[in-house]
């Protein structure tokens, strides 16, 4: 899997900014340190991504929000992927009574609409800080895992080796733990990429709506604050530019992973490359 | 089979709207602060003195006893939703909210469903032809390019724009959706002001959204292009431009129409963050700021229609499936 070009690209950005995010804090300056000396200075040597209104260091601020973003999210995706599995599995393996119920519930939170839902619950829980918001977020957003997790175990439960040790009177916990999940794990860790990124994004997206503790730092508050502080109409565009390009740049380096996944397993996306292409064609139509 | 089948989702889409609506009324109900106690609280801090009896009693007639019996709340509440009654905005006393929603309809359903259509349209068009020559140059160009920008948080796209077109070249207005000098109406100024307004969050809609809609079918387009009835209709001499809309892209169509249908019922709520970045009067900026003042009425009467035309979409969305699957209408 590492031999595709895409993941190797996805995985190095996101083990920077993982690394960004660990210990980007101790080695940068303080993102809220005042410096009434340079008040929304474009970049400079000095401050080399400019300056905010209160003469706070974007750079600062940029690397301590990668720590606030991707806490969110890392957070979030572990939660909607614990329910996911938690929900789906039994689903697929079980079926039955089972099935329907959980079915049923993740069809619900399938077709609900996400945003304005998380809004009103983030509205109605006040002063809320990563946490809250990382837990409101993996709340939301664990159906679609949960349904393509029922679907794999139900196919995996009907396979002859399950069946074999079902008929052998293996107990349904140890099949599940030790002959379903194992095979899952592909999906479950494509899975908690996924929700990472959502995570990052939805958090960003709240808090530029104001939920979240405007005390904590991450992309998305520095993006409100920017957006509070009028910067765009008075053109400091080095305060929220830089806090969104990490934003993409994380998302983009997610989607090249699982593209590089779907084309190792589903052979049919897996294009040749275009030197190949443009190499045979010379050659037969030499 | 395939009426077994309807039955079922009819089946779902009503216990799905019977959830929402439970979860309308249960959800204000459950976290701390309702509107009745805001406004009594609100207007003790305002006269300094403790609210007299009867102007309890009123306030509570109107936004409704916190104190009363849960039942006998959830059956006024049911008996108020079927008249249409979303209850009174709190922020805008005494304007219902139904009436509120009403006036913000249009400017959504004019912005979104316009973008909406125009992304579908632009995304599958090209999603077709990076599938059918996957791997080109075109292909290899527009792919990586359509995945960077599906990333691109939207709300950060439109705050760009706003200030490259808004504020340095001072092409379009920085907020609104009409001049708030002309009179609203049907006038030619009128008309061009609003387009004028519109059309920078248009562009950045589906600026944001038709990649999507590329991937999936350029994906789609990819898988259906080697199957052996392409090749046929190859083979026969049909004009490439034939096989690649008739043949291939017809089929990988399907997945992406019935998102579309689904999309089409994201058309209400789903531009929460244009409208805020822009304060374009629509729907999602009414629930943004019914959110910030605390307008519990609003919110949820937001909430539930958002919620409905969802379900809605889906259940339509369904039913499309199953007009244009011939697989599912056979086994059901």
């Amino acid at each position: 899997m590492l031999r595709s070009w895409k993941v190797r690209i996805g995985l190095s950005i996101l083990g920077f900014f993982g690394l960004l995010a660990v210990f980007g804090p101790l080695v940068g300056q303080d993102p809220r340190a005042n410096d009434i000396s340079a008040i929304s200075q474009p970049p400079s040597a000095h401050h080399l991504f400019g300056t905010t209104q209160f003469g706070q260091d974007v750079l600062a601020q940029t690397i301590s929000g990668a720590r606030g973003s991707m806490l969110v999210g890392v957070l979030a995706a572990a939660i909607g992927t614990l329910i996911a599995v938690l929900v789906g599995v039994p689903a697929g393996y079980f079926g039955g009574a089972v099935d329907n119920g959980l079915n049923f519930l993740t069809n619900l939170f399938l077709v609900m609409p996400v945003l304005p839902l998380i809004l009103i619950v983030a509205g109605y829980v006040q002063g809320t800080g990563p946490f809250v918001i990382a837990l409101i977020i993996g709340l939301f957003g664990w159906s679609g895992g949960a349904r393509t997790l029922r679907a794999q175990s139900l196919s995996l439960s009907s396979r002859d080796f399950v069946l074999a040790m079902r008929m052998v009177g293996e107990p349904h916990r140890r099949l599940i733990f030790f002959e379903i999940l194992p095979h899952l794990t592909g999906w479950i860790s494509a899975m908690f990429l996924h929700g990472m990124i959502g995570g990052v994004m939805a958090e960003a997206g709240l808090a530029f709506l104001g939920i979240t503790d405007s005390g904590s730092i991450s992309w998305g508050t520095m993006i409100q604050a920017a957006q509070q502080q009028s910067a765009v109409l008075r053109g400091l565009w080095w305060w929220f530019v830089p806090p969104g390009l990490c934003i993409a740049l994380i998302g983009t380096a997610a989607t090249l992973v699982n593209f590089g996944v779907d084309e190792v397993s589903n052979p049919k996306l897996r294009v040749a490359r275009r030197s190949v292409v443009v190499r045979t064609r010379k050659v037969v139509e030499a | 089979m395939r009426w077994a089948f309807l039955a079922r989702r009819l089946g779902f889409y009503l216990a799905a709207a019977a959830a929402a609506i439970g979860l309308n009324f249960l959800l204000p109900r459950l976290m701390p602060g309702d509107p009745s106690s805001a406004i009594v609280e609100e207007l003790e801090r305002v006269s300094g003195q403790q609210v007299p009896a009867e102007t309890l009693m009123s306030i509570r007639a109107i936004f409704g006893n916190p104190h009363a019996n849960l039942a006998q709340q959830f059956a006024d509440y049911l008996r108020q939703l079927s008249h249409g009654d979303l209850g009174v905005s709190v922020v805008n006393f005494p304007v219902p909210v139904a009436d509120l929603v009403w006036q913000a309809l249009p400017w959504t359903l004019l912005l979104v469903g316009t973008t909406t259509i125009t992304a579908f349209a632009i995304g599958t068009l090209l999603g077709v032809v990076a599938g059918w020559k996957a791997g080109s140059r075109f292909d290899a160009i527009l792919t990586p390019f359509t995945t960077f920008l599906s990333s691109v948080p939207y709300f950060w796209v439109a705050l760009l724009a706003l200030w490259i077109f808004g504020f340095v070249l001072g092409w379009t207005p920085l907020s609104g959706g009409y001049d708030a000098d002309l009179p609203q109406g049907f006038s030619l100024a009128y008309a061009v002001s609003v387009l004028h307004h519109g059309v920078l969050p248009a562009a950045t809609i589906v600026f944001s959204a038709f990649g999507g809609w590329l991937l999936g079918m350029r994906n789609m387009t990819v898988t259906t292009v080697r199957e052996d009835y392409v090749l046929l209709a190859q083979a026969k001499g049909l004009s490439p431009k034939r096989v690649m809309f008739r043949y291939a892209a017809r089929n990988a169509m399907l997945p992406s129409f019935t998102g579309f249908a689904m999309a089409l019922g994201g058309v209400v709520g789903g531009a929460l963050l244009t409208e805020i970045v822009f304060s374009y009067p629509g729907i999602g900026y009414l629930l943004y700021e019914s959110l910030q003042k605390r307008d519990y009425p609003m919110m949820q009467g937001v909430f539930l229609l958002i919620t409905l035309t969802v379900l809605l979409a889906n259940l339509v969305a369904d039913l499309a499936y199953v007009l244009l699957d011939p697989r599912i209408r056979a086994r059901g």
